[in-house]
């Protein structure tokens, strides 16, 4: 379990997190949602170790995530950031097998480690690519090998800021099915900042939702996609249908 | 099938390379009669060991020193383009000379190599302060940007140069040049093997860096540490290459881009390919600078430069096109 307790974080007067306490309930998925600007992505790269918080605490169950040191901490959370823009040049496989790194510290790769870069390869239907460089291939390739390549990581907590970038409608509908899995199968915690939020709706454990650098409500999924609840967030009309016992947003109008 | 294609084509490098070590060791204006080496006169086994095996081994040093340097640089700075020529690395290096030979003349060698390297990590590190200030990070800008800062500290050098009267003195070390190697005032190139074997060592290290900060953050990868040990690796090579040698500009800035394109950028891989290619262009360079006004020869950074220029400005064509 992640517990978030009483962060802030500014730029210059902006408070972009302010006082936000929250924990994240183990071995399920929640989906951060808000408006732009709202503190979502901050909120991941201050658990993750990526960004320094000016007060207040984070704890993966009771460690404080400033006494894990950066080796350890590699091997039990893992962050997927918005976009991942280089230019290096290397194959699919290469990229996933440093999600190994953590565990071999970029020696040898033992048969363990090559079997579960196999497995991810496989998950992410990226065998036929394998040999490609990331460079040459398409947005959303690219964003599976990325993934794949956070498989193989195989933390017990996984956070992605807005994975499903670039992706079309049937890789975005099995990368959550995979989230799904990790977390029912293998009992893994998952984070995910996600703008479509009848994606969120169906797929979630949880919702978190944020409003000015704060968690504004927090529950189960059901219980955060109301009519009233979304207005306040994003500032729009909604009505939520119930199609077989999962909740549809409807907000074009 | 690709294996087998990698495997001729490296085999070819390996070829060429040691045919270009033999033409380097054979070209000279002493002529050495190979077939008798038994016979001998005093005069021609001074001119191998002194002159010809000196000059070969600093520019195959040189070389692969040269190319790695760039090849770190580039991961550290996600950046293409950014080589010691185009990241002030070699002008800092310059003006370090400089002042040592302004403060304490006739110091030797190894220490005005001292100056030199602390000036290279000196401006490394300016550099990267002011990556981390850019947000507008495209691909030429960089590089641009790194330009401007070497002809700062070139302009500061300039200016002592003539407060001092050592002008002169002082273009000896802007154009690259391989004729004065010799027994006895070379050797501190070297330097740039324990760099190269501890860059191998680190090469899964330094390959994560190009993933960007927060990825390699994110296997638990030490990112200050790794930058600074690579910032000090370049700042090393750049340094000795420029007490023995003088400025080689391009070397790291062309090869590792091709390279790149053959073998990409997984460092394990790729690294032993930059160096050799790094060796193959610098003695392929010299050999031309040496025949084409033979007995004459003009200095390999003139060569260096054109030939360099020309690869430069097509992979700037060929990058923007995709980036």
């Amino acid at each position: 379990m992640i517990t978030v307790k009483k962060v802030n974080k500014r730029y210059g007067e902006f408070r972009v997190l302010d006082d936000l306490s929250i924990s994240f309930p183990k071995g399920k998925v929640t989906s951060l949602i808000g408006g732009n600007g709202t503190g979502k992505s901050t909120l991941l790269g201050v658990v993750s170790k990526l960004l320094n918080k000016d007060s207040g605490n984070v704890f993966v169950v009771d460690q404080d995530i400033s006494d894990i040191s950066s080796k350890e901490f590699a091997t039990r959370l893992s962050f997927l950031k918005q976009s991942n823009h280089t230019h290096i040049r290397l194959k699919v496989r290469e990229l996933v097998c440093f999600g190994r790194f953590p565990y071999n510290r970029g020696k040898r790769m033992c048969s363990e480690d090559c079997c579960i870069v196999d497995r991810a390869l496989n998950f992410m239907e990226l065998e036929d690519i394998a040999d490609k460089y990331i460079d040459e291939l398409s947005g959303g390739q690219r964003q599976r090998a990325y993934l794949a390549m956070v498989l193989a990581q195989d933390t017990e907590y996984v956070l992605l800021d807005e994975p499903l970038n670039n992706l079309d409608m049937k890789y975005s509908v099995q990368i959550m099915r995979t989230l799904q899995k990790l977390a029912k199968e293998f009992g893994k915690t998952v984070i995910i900042i996600v703008h479509d939020i009848n994606i969120a709706a169906y797929y979630s454990d949880y919702i978190a939702a944020l409003k000015d650098g704060a968690i504004k409500y927090f529950g189960k999924t059901e219980e955060i996609i109301k009519p009233e609840i979304l207005k306040e967030i994003f500032g729009l009309d909604f009505e939520v249908i119930q199609r077989n016992g999962k909740p549809v947003c409807l907000y074009y109008n | 099938m690709s294996l087998n294609k990698d495997i001729l084509r490296t085999f070819l490098f390996v070829l060429l390379f040691a045919v270009l070590v033999i033409a380097s060791l054979a070209i000279g204006v002493k002529q050495i009669s190979w077939l008798d080496f038994t016979n001998w006169q005093n005069s021609e086994a001074p001119v191998f060991f002194i002159s010809r095996i000196p000059r070969t081994v600093a520019l195959i040093l040189a070389g692969v020193g040269l190319s790695i340097s760039g090849l770190i640089m580039q991961q550290i700075s996600l950046n293409k383009f950014v080589s010691p020529t185009t990241a002030g690395t070699l002008d800092a290096a310059k003006l370090g000379i400089l002042i040592s030979m302004i403060m304490l003349p006739g110091m030797a060698s190894l220490y005005q190599m001292g100056f030199a390297f602390l000036f290279t990590v000196l401006a490394s590190l300016v550099f990267m302060q002011m990556l981390k200030r850019i947000q507008h990070r495209s691909l030429i800008y960089i590089p641009l940007l790194g330009i401007m800062f070497g002809n700062v500290l070139a302009a500061i050098g300039t200016f002592f140069a003539y407060k001092f009267d050592i002008v002169q003195n002082m273009e000896t070390w802007l154009i690259g040049d391989f004729s004065k190697v010799l027994k006895g005032n070379y050797e501190l190139i070297y330097i740039s093997l324990p760099v190269v074997a501890l860059t191998y060592l680190y090469a899964n290290k330094l390959t994560t860096l190009g993933l960007g900060k927060d990825m390699a953050k994110n296997l638990g990868v030490n990112y200050d540490l790794i930058v600074l040990v690579g910032l000090i690796c370049v700042s090393l090579t750049v340094s000795a290459v420029m007490i023995t040698a003088g400025a080689i500009p391009f070397i790291g800035l062309i090869v590792p881009n091709i390279v790149s394109l053959f073998y990409g950028d997984n460092l394990k891989r790729s690294l032993p390919i930059t160096a050799l290619f790094g060796a193959i262009l610098l003695l392929f360079s010299d050999i031309i600078s040496r025949l084409i006004i033979y007995p004459y020869e003009i200095p390999i950074g003139l060569t260096i430069g054109i030939i360099g220029g020309i690869i430069f400005l097509v992979f700037i064509g060929k990058r923007m096109r995709y980036a």
